[in-house]
């Protein structure tokens, strides 16, 4: 943990972020909305457009070659950063949404057929919840959604409930964007297995890939999507992880130069995994951008990254509730800590989340307002809006401080004091 | 000492939730639906999920009554409730005037103490102008009686 001068107790030091440095008083508390970049990540990208730039795969000439090996290199980082052993297991995408979308155009359009049932939490972010409940209704087949039991966990024997032999994707959420509680995947993924055999298994990683140690290659999942930003990488650039015998039969999604093998007047052949998902140009230099970022949180260790938000979480969560009149969505007890990660969702009576964030944001506390992509969520906590504060690695003690003191004030103006 | 949103402090954010709106979003005017027939729309910001629904009745070219339903925040809520106070017996050219002023108002392109007599009571709605993130949640009430009234009555 580093502590510089009095100041407050990070897991990474704020000056590590060009952006933090820029604005001292700034307590970013939205970093599941997107994560502030290390100054390695921006070298990084800035480097491979001064030293390495050319087209990856390509060309025939050296810098060509060195632009290839620093793609490569970048795809091997970041699949052995999130536990998959195979780099060709992993397709780059714009982000988490564009993974959803791919995966339901093309496996998801292959495999739902009229009769057959989609199963997804009520938990789920647009991304997920929107690609499915589309792809279900051009199928002509059955959207199910696993509820939520008063605590606002996973109702795990409602989820079971909906499986059958007709089901054929179950999409979750490994850790809710809007209230930061952490699915269990490993008894979802064995009941899926069990009672749905032909269902595929998408899991939403785009705020687990950024707090949690993940494994693929052992969550037993078939898809796993990301995103880049959130865990300190450039925007535009994050990641679908899947198994590559899936991967192997799927068609295609974008088609264009680069996912093609041959190319006939009448027909063509697609390339191999997974050049056959990335059509066009890459984006190569935010993909080591990203790598940069996967380094660097590897140079942290995720253990202890995961250590240090249950820390923080307990520190925050409580110094929410101590406050009269504010509700922290979700379990807050001890026990709870152990499925948090995070953001927590928060409400203060007779403040409507805009109102509050706009107070915060005078006093330097950036949290995010609004539904979060998760409207359906939102509906069953019976709310058009929750107010979200979400820590990275530079968080710290101060931030929590600074979030309820400005809690406390805003609570103070909505009282009339 | 304010973060990274520059050129505000503590006294705009007094502007901003002054007593006024702060009373009209705890106790709104002319809140409720009002019985048929009547010019209705609904308004919805998707962003945060403010809500609002205007009703008017007309005589002739008078708003003779004006009312609003609706969940959101302070700013939404107090900026529906001053609006109906404010529009309540002016003609439908009055009205379109004193929604652009309003609306030039809140995005800053003119100044609230310029305008008070104009204004009334929605010049407590003067300091949205210092908050550009809250101007569709000042404005989204008139856009949805702007709409209402080009509805044919039910």
């Amino acid at each position: 943990m580093h502590r510089a001068a009095g100041g407050p107790v990070t897991l990474a030091p704020r000056a590590d972020f060009p952006l933090l440095e820029r604005h001292p008083s700034l307590h970013y508390l939205d970093s599941a909305a997107t994560a502030q970049k290390p100054r390695v990540v921006l070298d990084a990208i800035r480097a491979f457009y001064e030293e390495a730039n050319a087209n990856p795969r390509r060309g025939a000439y050296a810098l060509s070659f060195e632009a290839t090996q620093r793609y490569w290199s970048a795809r091997e980082t970041i699949a052995r950063f999130l536990g998959a052993a195979d780099p060709e297991c992993l397709v780059f995408v714009r982000g988490t949404t564009e993974a959803m979308n791919l995966v339901a155009a093309t496996a998801g359009r292959e495999g739902i057929s009229a009769g057959d049932n989609v199963v997804v939490t009520a938990l789920e972010h647009h991304a997920s919840f929107v690609t499915w409940q589309r792809a279900t209704i051009e199928a002509n087949a059955q959207f199910r959604i696993a509820e939520l039991r008063p605590d606002l966990t996973l109702d795990v024997e409602h989820f079971a409930s909906l499986l059958d032999a007709r089901t054929k994707v179950v999409a979750v959420t490994h850790v809710s964007n809007a209230l930061g509680l952490v699915s269990p995947v490993a008894e979802l993924v064995a009941l899926v297995r069990r009672r749905a055999p032909r269902a595929m298994i998408v899991l939403d990683g785009a705020q687990s890939a950024p707090h949690l140690p993940v494994q693929f290659d052992a969550l037993g999942v078939d898809f796993y999507a990301f995103s880049g930003h959130k865990l300190g990488g450039p925007m535009g650039i994050g990641g679908l992880l899947g198994r590559k015998a899936l991967l192997e039969t799927m068609p295609p999604y974008q088609t264009g130069g680069d996912m093609i093998e041959s190319v006939g007047d009448q027909v063509s052949t697609w390339n191999t995994v997974p050049f056959k998902f990335e059509a066009g140009t890459p984006n190569a230099a935010d993909a080591v951008g990203l790598a940069a970022a996967c380094e660097y949180l590897t140079g942290l260790g995720m253990a202890r990254v995961r250590a240090h938000e249950v820390a923080l979480l307990r520190a925050l969560v409580p110094a929410l509730t101590a406050i009269e009149g504010v509700t922290v969505h979700g379990p807050t007890d001890d026990a709870a800590f152990a499925m948090r990660s995070g953001a927590v969702s928060f409400e203060l009576a007779e403040a409507h989340p805009h109102d509050l964030a706009t107070i915060l944001d005078q006093a330097g506390v950036a949290i995010r307002a609004g539904h979060h992509c998760c409207q359906p969520l939102m509906r069953r906590l019976g709310v058009s809006a929750t107010a979200r504060a979400s820590v990275f690695v530079y968080s710290g003690e101060a931030d929590v401080a600074a979030l309820a003191g400005a809690v406390r004030h805003a609570r103070a103006v909505f009282a009339g004091d | 000492m304010t973060g990274a949103s520059s050129g505000r402090d503590g006294s705009d954010l007094e502007a901003l939730y002054q007593g006024i709106i702060l009373d009209h979003n705890r106790r709104p005017k002319n809140y409720g639906e009002l019985p048929a027939p009547v010019h209705h729309a609904a308004g919805r910001n998707p962003l945060c999920g403010d809500e609002v629904a205007v009703f008017v009745k007309t005589e002739g070219d008078t708003l003779a009554e004006v009312s609003f339903t609706g969940k959101g925040c302070a700013i939404s809520r107090a900026s529906a409730s001053l609006m109906t106070g404010a529009v309540k017996g002016k003609s439908r050219a009055q009205v379109d005037a004193l929604f652009d002023l309003f609306h030039d108002v809140v995005t800053g392109r003119k100044k609230a103490e310029d305008h008070k007599a104009e204004l009334g009571s929605l010049v407590a709605l003067g300091g949205v102008a210092k908050f550009p993130v809250r101007v569709k949640c000042a404005s989204m009430a008139w856009h949805t009686l702007k709409k209402a009234l080009e509805t044919p009555a039910t």
